[in-house]
């Protein structure tokens, strides 16, 4: 066989990128620059796009639902972004030992991961019921006196619908740890124990140093998770009650696809892009500033 | 002979498993205990019956009635499949070059698709929803796998694979003059099998439980797939909760099937891709 002359060679690692590099600059980069675009113009899918500045941003400073959902994004992260981190490891110790039965269980644990989250968000809606399940244990075991109205109250909604995006979470960070856990050294623990070293002193000072590398992956990945949720609030809440569960992505489906304020919408997007991007900077450096330490 | 220590330990164990297992697992299984009751039996009473005074099926029955579940079905598997093949395709291909090849440009490209993967799709979706729109992609198939059929983690995944290969496995075939395609095909893609099978089973149930884009490039309940089906059922003026429960267990049983079989590539993938450290 011939070998190809030389511009054709040089064309080869083309041929192999161009079915992914167009439908990826389809899809996203062209898409990207076209929504920092947008979000300097009044498009609305009527009529056509006129470039209005800054006129969408100074709009957002002064907008409360924008606000809201700001700070609802926040409380997101603050608080499900740790237990997504500290929780899954407790789990990935508990199904790390092989007893009897343990396939089961880690199938089990992971099973909320594989459900669809708008099927996870209507199983917990049905809990949620004010004369659901999870009131009738509340009651029975005098936890509270009265009904909670998990999805219906101000208060309380949005912790409900971040239980939810915890429990559809946990499984899948819990098997990045397991990986983590499974790739530690057995004598050290051998060793731990020769030297009558308890099994809590064992996870602090064995087990969560040696599993950085993972949280580092787990904390980056929750804190994108947190910014994107949708689909609870939109199956369980609309966003309300109040917009109590209003988040940034919530609004920005509302904003584009309830109001066509497309253009708005895309500005939204790209604060939230921004504050992803700020996170995501912040997160790895914090993680491997700890790794070399 | 055991330590009455280890006993307790154990114990405390599967005390622990049974705890988080109830939590994860209950929910399904009192939505399956709704989806079973009758019309006749009270489904707020109190206190609660956990378990159907006398089991039915009829509101399985009652979700094909009201809606065409099984089209929907047939839509969840189509785009699946088609997204996850095409996924698999397209990554490893460009996988390919940016493994094992040196080319200018390729430093570029890299980047690209590195901070592709960081842009979210809520920022994209309304030039992508337009994008869709002007192609006539709204109310299609074709819409709904497009934007699935190559992602930037698909090809980042495969190129780790392609390149823990040693170099002089392909080496003698470049001597010989093989195509680097046939290269890609014969020599390089059976190695990674493994890598395929988890990267399939990873995009598979990315697509599959995908909401947010069929939600707004689809309004025709013909190409609905099982999201926005089990989506319509709740949103109903009636809600009826013993269908919602049917319709979500209905749509449940599928990737239940799938992940029985599949379950052992997500540990997998886990320790491969996730985990660089």
């Amino acid at each position: 066989m011939k070998k190809l002359p030389p511009l054709l060679q040089a064309l080869v690692p083309i041929f192999f990128l161009i079915p992914a590099c167009s439908i990826v600059g389809m899809f996203v980069i062209y898409p990207a620059f076209k929504a920092i675009y947008l979000s300097f113009t009044n498009f609305n899918m009527i009529s056509d796009a006129s470039f209005i500045g800054l006129d969408n941003y100074r709009k957002i400073m002064a907008d409360p639902f924008f606000h809201a959902a700001l700070k609802n994004t926040l409380l997101y992260l603050i608080v499900v972004v740790p237990v997504l981190v500290v929780l899954p490891i407790l789990l990935a110790v508990l199904v790390n030992k092989a007893v009897p039965g343990i396939a089961f269980f880690r199938a089990a644990i992971y099973l909320p991961v594989i459900t669809s989250l708008v099927v996870s968000g209507l199983v917990w809606k049905w809990v949620y019921e004010e004369k659901g399940i999870l009131n009738y244990f509340l009651l029975a075991t005098g936890i509270t006196d009265n009904p909670v109205a998990f999805l219906t109250d101000p208060a309380c909604a949005l912790f409900s619908v971040m239980a939810v995006t915890i429990w559809s979470g946990m499984g899948y960070y819990m098997v990045i740890y397991l990986a983590g856990l499974q790739a530690i050294p057995r004598h050290l623990y051998e060793v731990a124990e020769v030297e009558g070293v308890s099994k809590f002193q064992q996870l602090i000072y064995i087990t969560i140093p040696l599993l950085r590398p993972s949280i580092a992956v787990v904390s980056v990945m929750s804190s994108i998770a947190a910014m994107k949720v949708f689909e609870e609030v939109y199956v369980m809440t609309q966003g309300g009650p109040l917009d109590a569960t209003k988040t940034l992505v919530f609004y920005i489906y509302e904003s584009a696809f309830s109001e066509f304020e497309m253009g708005y919408a895309a500005a939204i997007g790209v604060v939230l892009f921004l504050i992803t991007l700020v996170l995501s900077t912040i997160n790895l450096r914090l993680t491997r500033d700890k790794a070399a330490r | 002979m055991k330590k009455p220590n280890n006993i307790i330990a154990l114990a405390m164990r599967y005390l622990g498993l049974t705890v988080m297992v109830l939590i994860t697992i209950g929910p399904f299984l009192w939505l399956l205990s709704t989806a079973l009751k009758s019309g006749n039996e009270n489904i707020f009473s109190y206190p609660p019956s956990l378990l159907p005074q006398e089991p039915t099926f009829k509101n399985f029955a009652r979700i094909f009635e009201s809606q065409p579940f099984f089209t929907y079905l047939k839509n969840s598997i189509l785009v699946a499949s088609i997204a996850v093949i095409c996924n698999l395709t397209f990554s490893s291909l460009a996988a390919y070059p940016l493994a094992r090849m040196e080319f200018k440009g390729k430093k570029i490209i890299f980047g690209l698709l590195l901070a592709s993967m960081m842009i979210p799709f809520q920022l994209l979706m309304i030039p992508v929803y337009q994008l869709a729109i002007s192609l006539g992609l709204n109310n299609s198939y074709l819409g709904l796998v497009l934007p699935h059929a190559c992602t930037a983690f698909g090809i980042f995944f495969m190129r780790q694979a392609f390149s823990t290969i040693p170099k002089a496995v392909e080496e003698a075939a470049l001597m010989d003059g093989v195509s680097r395609l046939k290269i890609w095909f014969y020599v390089l893609l059976p190695l990674v099998k493994p890598s395929l099978a988890t990267l399939a089973v990873f995009s598979f149930i990315g697509v599959w439980g995908d909401f947010l884009w069929p939600l707004i490039i689809i309004d025709q309940p013909a190409l609905f797939t099982l999201p926005l089906g089990v989506n319509r059922l709740a949103s109903a003026f009636s809600l009826d909760w013993r269908l919602v429960a049917a319709g979500a267990i209905f749509s449940l049983l599928p990737i239940l099937v799938f992940f029985t079989f599949t379950q052992r590539y997500f540990i997998e993938g886990a320790m491969k891709g996730a985990v660089k450290g």
